[in-house]
């Protein structure tokens, strides 16, 4: 592990506990984000890592070493620091702010200023900005030198407390691109605080939301959506957000049907016309013994059959548009809608038959997401195998092979 | 000379004392000067020590502020019962009114740096000494010569009274001039120097004020 924090404490002298039992892993190319309530603990996890505060007790290991074994100095040296308010040097030109650091690791002059024409270059501002002053940029353009001075000797891990927070949406987004540029990229490390959700939903490949000193949660965005551990988090992320997220974090398997009504290939019409009454569905889903989806068969196909003994098999459509159950419900919903079928087969990895979507459930989320209102948890509507008519083959679905 | 106008009587004296005027007014200079030079010289690390260690300021602030209370004749009266008459009581005394000036625009100087720089400073790895050297000291030096601007101010008034106690100086003059008959013109030939003086002084270093701190533009 290139970070890692265990059993963290931190009482101020004052008595204020203000992070407890704080326990990270962060591998090489993570981007990890602190979200949390004002107080929460944030900056006071943040600081123990580049020891600008002691911990109580625990310990920060940066590729296995224990930090507290190190020179302070050397530590920060090694570390990219970039906070709010931004704190470049108002009597240093720009030039000499990014070159700080490898400065005062004793860089040869010449090193130094290219190092200062690539990150500007990295910034994406013009060259000759370096010989500018701090008090001459934009707040947005003063924190990109912000973000370039913290990489400028190659920092691996790279701290930002709540970095964009003073800056317009605008200009935050275009920020935003930059660090996640360069995480992704150049493969360095963020430890980034903040209290923007959106932001920590965008950036982050691990979000850890505090709360009185605590970690309530600890995953990926996604899983957050998905799973939020309490009220806090779901609270945290607002209920709005939930909902227009669900598309893109909900899977089929979530919001199908479990109980589709599926008959076998060797019974016969009869059998097919009773389980249809009894169930009250116009289609039947037509699976083999092990479960595995063949085809389906409706009320027409059997009205045209006169021998009541023909097996189902027989004249089974096996042509039928389905959907995996892991797959995300934004990155199907269009497909199944322009189909226009009423009800989508869903089956597992291996073709197995595990429910079906009805396309009102389906109607209820993707509006949901639009309006982003909350509603109430409706059922959707009654499970009829209905108007599942043959589709053309694509990626989410297929045809069943004969 | 009691005939001639006050203007001429002052030129007359000039014409005929220039030298001495002269000498005077270095050595009033100088005085001031070296209580100045003193009183940064302890003022300038006490002010940096209590803004490292801000328990301390009150007190140190406070004794400073009790010095510039007492009344620069009293003050200059207590000394001469240790030190004597002459130069070095007067430099000790300038030292002392001094101090106040400098200790409080060094204390304000330093703790009026931007906090979110010095944490950036020490974040980035920079030693107590380099954030010292090159972020506070840098950014709080044309206040801290503001302080001593002041001192300097005062210094020059401090060494004019005390030609009272033998120290010499353009103080001797006016000195000279309030005990003469009609002596008006005399007291302007010792006062008009003094009053050059701290102009002067004023401005050669509110030039040097600026000179020092640090550009902020590239259009300076
Ligand atoms: N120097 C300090 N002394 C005492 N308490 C502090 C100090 N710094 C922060 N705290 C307290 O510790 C808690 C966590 O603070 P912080 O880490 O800054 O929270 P966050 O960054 O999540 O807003 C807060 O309750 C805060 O008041
Ligand atoms: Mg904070």
């Amino acid at each position: 592990m290139l970070l890692s924090m265990e059993h963290l404490r931190k009482e101020y002298p004052n008595g204020k506990i203000a992070v407890d039992d704080f326990n990270l892993q962060v591998g090489r190319g993570e981007f990890i984000a602190f979200i949390g309530t004002s107080g929460s603990g944030k900056t006071t996890t943040m600081r123990m890592i580049n020891r600008m505060l002691k911990q109580t007790s625990g310990t920060i290991k940066i590729n296995d070493k224990d930090i507290s074994k190190m020179d302070p100095v050397k530590l920060r040296r090694s570390i990219g620091y970039v906070i709010q308010n931004i704190g470049l040097m108002p009597h240093m030109t720009i030039q000499e702010n990014i070159e700080m650091v490898p400065k005062l690791l004793g860089w040869s002059k010449e090193k130094r200023a290219e190092q200062a024409h690539k990150m500007i270059e990295l910034a994406q501002l013009p060259d000759d900005m370096l010989k500018r002053y701090p008090g001459e940029l934009s707040g947005g353009q003063q924190q990109r030198i912000g973000v370039v001075r913290a990489l400028a000797a190659d920092q691996e891990i790279i701290l930002m407390d709540e970095p964009f927070g003073a800056l317009d949406p605008i200009t935050r987004e275009s920020l935003q691109d930059l660090v996640k540029h360069l995480q992704e990229d150049l493969g360095k490390t963020f430890i980034f605080v903040t209290h923007d959700m959106d932001e920590a939903l965008h950036l982050a490949t691990k979000v850890v939301i505090m709360s009185q000193g605590k970690q309530v949660q600890v995953d990926t965005p996604e899983n957050i959506l998905r799973h939020p551990a309490n009220d806090f988090v779901t609270n945290l992320i607002g209920e709005e957000r939930l909902i227009r997220a669900q598309p893109n974090i909900l899977s089929v398997s979530q919001i199908m049907l479990k109980n589709p009504v599926s008959i076998t290939p060797d019974k016969t019409v009869d059998d097919a016309i009773e389980l249809m009454h009894d169930r009250r569905v116009d289609t039947l889903l037509v699976t083999d013994d092990a479960g595995v989806l063949q085809g389906y068969v409706d009320l027409e196909d059997i009205n045209r059959i006169t021998d009541p003994h023909t097996a189902v098999g027989d004249f089974t459509n096996r042509q039928v548009f389905f959907v995996k159950a892991d797959s995300l419900i934004g990155d199907t919903v269009d497909r199944i809608l322009k189909q226009g079928v009423k009800n989508v087969p869903v089956v597992d990895k291996d073709k197995h038959l595990v429910g079906i979507v009805t396309r009102t459930a389906l109607v209820d989320i993707v509006y949901d997401a639009l309006r982003g209102a909350p509603e109430a948890n409706e059922e959707p509507a009654s499970p009829i195998n209905a108007d599942i008519h043959a589709a053309a083959t694509h990626d989410e679905g297929g045809e069943i092979p004969q | 000379m009691k005939d001639m106008g006050l203007l001429s009587q002052l030129v007359y004296y000039f014409s005929h004392n220039g030298m001495y005027v002269l000498s005077q007014f270095n050595q009033t200079f100088l005085v001031s000067i070296y209580g100045v030079l003193l009183g940064a010289i302890v003022g300038i690390p006490l002010g940096i020590w209590i803004s490292q260690y801000r328990r301390l300021s009150p007190v140190i602030i406070g004794i400073a502020n009790v010095i510039q209370t007492i009344p620069s004749l009293a003050m200059l009266s207590i000394l001469m019962l240790g030190l004597g008459l002459g130069q070095t009581t007067v430099i000790v005394t300038v030292f002392l009114y001094s101090l106040l000036p400098i200790i409080k625009n060094t204390y304000t100087g330093m703790l009026s740096v931007d906090a979110d720089v010095l944490d950036a400073g020490k974040g980035m790895g920079m030693t107590r000494f380099q954030v010292m050297m090159t972020i506070r000291i840098p950014l709080s030096l044309s206040v801290i010569i503001a302080g001593i601007r002041n001192a300097l101010v005062i210094g020059i008034g401090i060494t004019v009274i005390g030609s009272f106690i033998g120290s010499g100086g353009l103080g001797d003059i006016i000195v000279r001039g309030t005990n003469a008959t009609n002596g008006g013109a005399i007291i302007l030939a010792g006062a008009l120097p003094t009053a050059l003086m701290a102009i002067i002084t004023d401005l050669v270093l509110s030039f040097i004020e600026k000179r020092l701190t640090p550009k902020t533009s590239s259009e300076r």
